[in-house]
């Protein structure tokens, strides 16, 4: 058995509650711990809507477990986490959290391999979701509309019939970009997105993740530091399951807290 | 919508194969019953009944394919369901001979009255009516695999261990039913049907009729499947096969798509089983071994896993070849089995149908290269 299990199964439920908080999400006192190791540690955040943030840390500094915590995937110990002043997420399943409004790039870009690159993006496109009604609906012309446009904007156009098994690494980032996108979320979580690419591929995504900022919230973990330098966003350093330092780049690199958890004592 | 539904998924292959599939199902009982028996196209009586039982092995194999191919459930115990849905049309026969038993009880099947029951248990009844028993045969391995399904889906229990459960499931039924005061027939099962809806069982025109359901029912689970391969579901359900987490962050509950083809799949399974039972005239719990169910998963295996016409193909090669060879060479077919699955494994992991679309691939690309 695993911990994970599903809470509740109607995604509007939580809609019609008063906001607790302006932020879009806020993270309170979270304490995760496997088998008595502490992943996260009474760690607190707050993400503005629109905010783009950086989240840097060392290994195990806990950047993943944040992201299960966020997704549903992992349940906190203790803690709150609410999404969009209302939903608290430490109640919901993947799924519905999804639905709620919250996309996740993996590092390893997951595309589906047996499907077309049109399929992938349909699958991801916000909205039907309901196993019934999937079995007889055709795509709408809106739906089609929104993957036509999304193609162009990936430039994946002519691989549109093409199976998801035979992109290229690149293409697959493309794609899974492209899933994002038809996902059309309130926050992204993009875990290292640049990891095992070249440094003119760093600045293109460094670009793209701007540009998508402009209409979505974005949280990235990296560890690539002129990455996170060719963002230029607010910047919160984790370690040891906590945060221990947020500002600027240049101001917790200044941090002598900061230097000695990335230089050691 | 319903048109678009079981239109859409069928690409042209399957439509021919189902049409195949009625044509079978016709022709056959057809030759049987119209041709003189000194006619070279004569069908045997029992070449009749082996078309029939084939074709139930085939809505099986068609069954497993659904989850294991499309749904990525390597399920090891779908024989129980076919064997439930057996069981159900076994206690409808039963209750049909009425006073013709050995024992001459009205109420009681024979093995009752030799057990000593005193009056039939609160689970027989309702079964001496059509009406009762044909539902149940759907409802009680829809059932089960409900509730095996909700608790495993939804524990998120996968893979091997998954495929352990269903084995483990058959298992026990096995066990279960091979107990006297279950009130199963226990070890010796049902037999000595006699009417079936009013018609003998072993009248030529009866088998004839049931070796047509049989196709009839294998026509309608191929394109029931299809339909929901090519809709969007289906391109769900793929798609949770491959990458179920994926799924879940994308927004869909996995467990609620793999539990509805679980139970379309058993559901299917037990008509083919209550299908199967009247035509080879008994059921005993040795149809729930843990083998049958492996069987069944080699016969997709062996057809082509993911594809729809693949198990239908498997299970009459599999079966052809088992019919022929313990009748033949009894001390071979083991091996030849354990054979089968070893060069399926290396050298067919796409199955016949696989091999098929690679041979036309490759005269595909000479005729590019030629040109």
């Amino acid at each position: 058995m695993t911990t994970a299990q599903p809470v509740s199964h109607q995604p509007t439920a939580h809609t019609t509650a008063h906001r607790t908080t302006s932020a879009l999400l806020y993270l309170s006192g979270v304490t995760v711990s496997f088998d008595g190791f502490k992943a996260l540690n009474n760690l607190s955040l707050l993400i503005e809507p629109g905010e783009m943030r950086a989240i840097i840390g060392p290994n195990g500094a806990g950047k993943t477990t944040m992201m299960d915590v966020i997704t549903g995937k992992t349940r906190p110990d203790e803690g709150q986490v609410v999404f969009d002043g209302q939903a608290d997420l430490t109640k919901l399943d993947e799924a519905h959290i999804a639905t709620l409004g919250i996309g996740r790039k993996f590092q390893k870009p997951t595309v589906f391999e047996s499907h077309t690159v049109r399929d992938n993006l349909l699958l991801a496109l916000a909205g039907m979701r309901s196993w019934y009604k999937l079995l007889g609906a055709a795509p709408t012309k809106a739906e089609n509309d929104r993957l036509a446009e999304i193609l162009s904007i990936i430039r994946m156009e002519a691989q549109q019939h093409m199976l998801g098994a035979r992109l290229s690494h690149g293409q697959k980032q493309w794609l899974e970009i492209g899933m994002l996108l038809a996902q059309n979320p309130k926050l992204m979580l993009v875990d290292e997105p640049v990891a095992g690419m070249t440094d003119v591929e760093t600045e293109t995504t460094a670009q793209v993740l701007r540009e998508v900022n402009k209409s979505h919230s974005v949280v990235v973990v990296e560890h690539d530091m002129s990455f996170v330098r060719a963002l230029g966003v607010k910047v919160t350093v984790l370690h040891e399951g906590s945060m221990l330092a947020e500002g600027s780049l240049d101001q917790v690199s200044a941090d002598p807290r900061v230097v000695e958890v990335y230089l050691g004592r | 919508m319903m048109t678009r539904f079981l239109w859409t998924g069928m690409g042209r292959n399957l439509r021919l194969f189902v049409l195949l599939v009625l044509a079978v199902g016709i022709v056959v009982p057809a030759l049987n019953l119209l041709m003189p028996k000194t006619s070279p196209f004569y069908v045997p009586a029992y070449a009749l009944q082996l078309i029939g039982k084939y074709l139930c092995y085939a809505s099986l194999a068609l069954a497993v394919d659904l989850v294991w191919g499309f749904c990525g459930i390597l399920t090891l115990g779908h024989a129980a369901f076919f064997a439930l849905g057996g069981y159900c049309m076994g206690m409808y026969l039963m209750r049909q001979i009425g006073a013709r038993g050995v024992y001459g009880n009205p109420i009681l099947p024979d093995f009752m009255v030799f057990l000593n029951y005193p009056e039939l248990p609160w689970f027989w009844h309702g079964f001496n009516h059509f009406w009762f028993a044909a539902p149940m045969v759907v409802i009680v391995p829809g059932v089960l695999a409900l509730a095996l399904g909700w608790f495993a889906f939804r524990s998120r229990v996968t893979g091997v261990y998954l495929s352990i459960i269903t084995q483990a499931m058959t298992f026990a039924l096995l066990l279960a039913f091979f107990r006297n005061d279950m009130g199963f027939g226990g070890n010796n099962g049902m037999t000595d049907f006699k009417d079936i809806l009013g018609y003998s069982v072993q009248a030529d025109t009866t088998r004839a009729v049931l070796c047509f359901a049989s196709a009839l029912a294998l026509a309608i689970f191929l394109i029931i499947s299809g339909a929901i391969i090519g809709s969007r579901f289906g391109t769900a359900l793929i798609a949770v096969r491959d990458a179920e987490s994926r799924m879940r962050f994308l927004g869909y509950r996995a467990e609620t798509y793999k539990l509805f083809v679980f139970v379309l799949s058993a559901a299917m399974a037990g008509i083919a089983g209550a299908l199967y039972v009247p035509q080879v005239g008994i059921i005993n719990p040795s149809e729930f071994a843990p083998g049958n169910s492996i069987e069944a998963v080699l016969w997709v295996a062996v057809g082509g896993r993911g594809t729809l016409i693949g198990p239908v193909i498997g299970a009459f090669i599999v079966n052809f070849a088992k019919t022929y060879l313990t009748g033949a060479l009894p001390e071979v077919w083991l091996f030849a089995l354990g054979a089968l699955f070893i060069v399926v494994t290396l050298f067919l992991p796409k199955g016949i149908v696989g091999l098929w679309a690679q041979i036309r691939a490759r005269n595909l690309a000479k005729k590019a290269t030629a040109a």
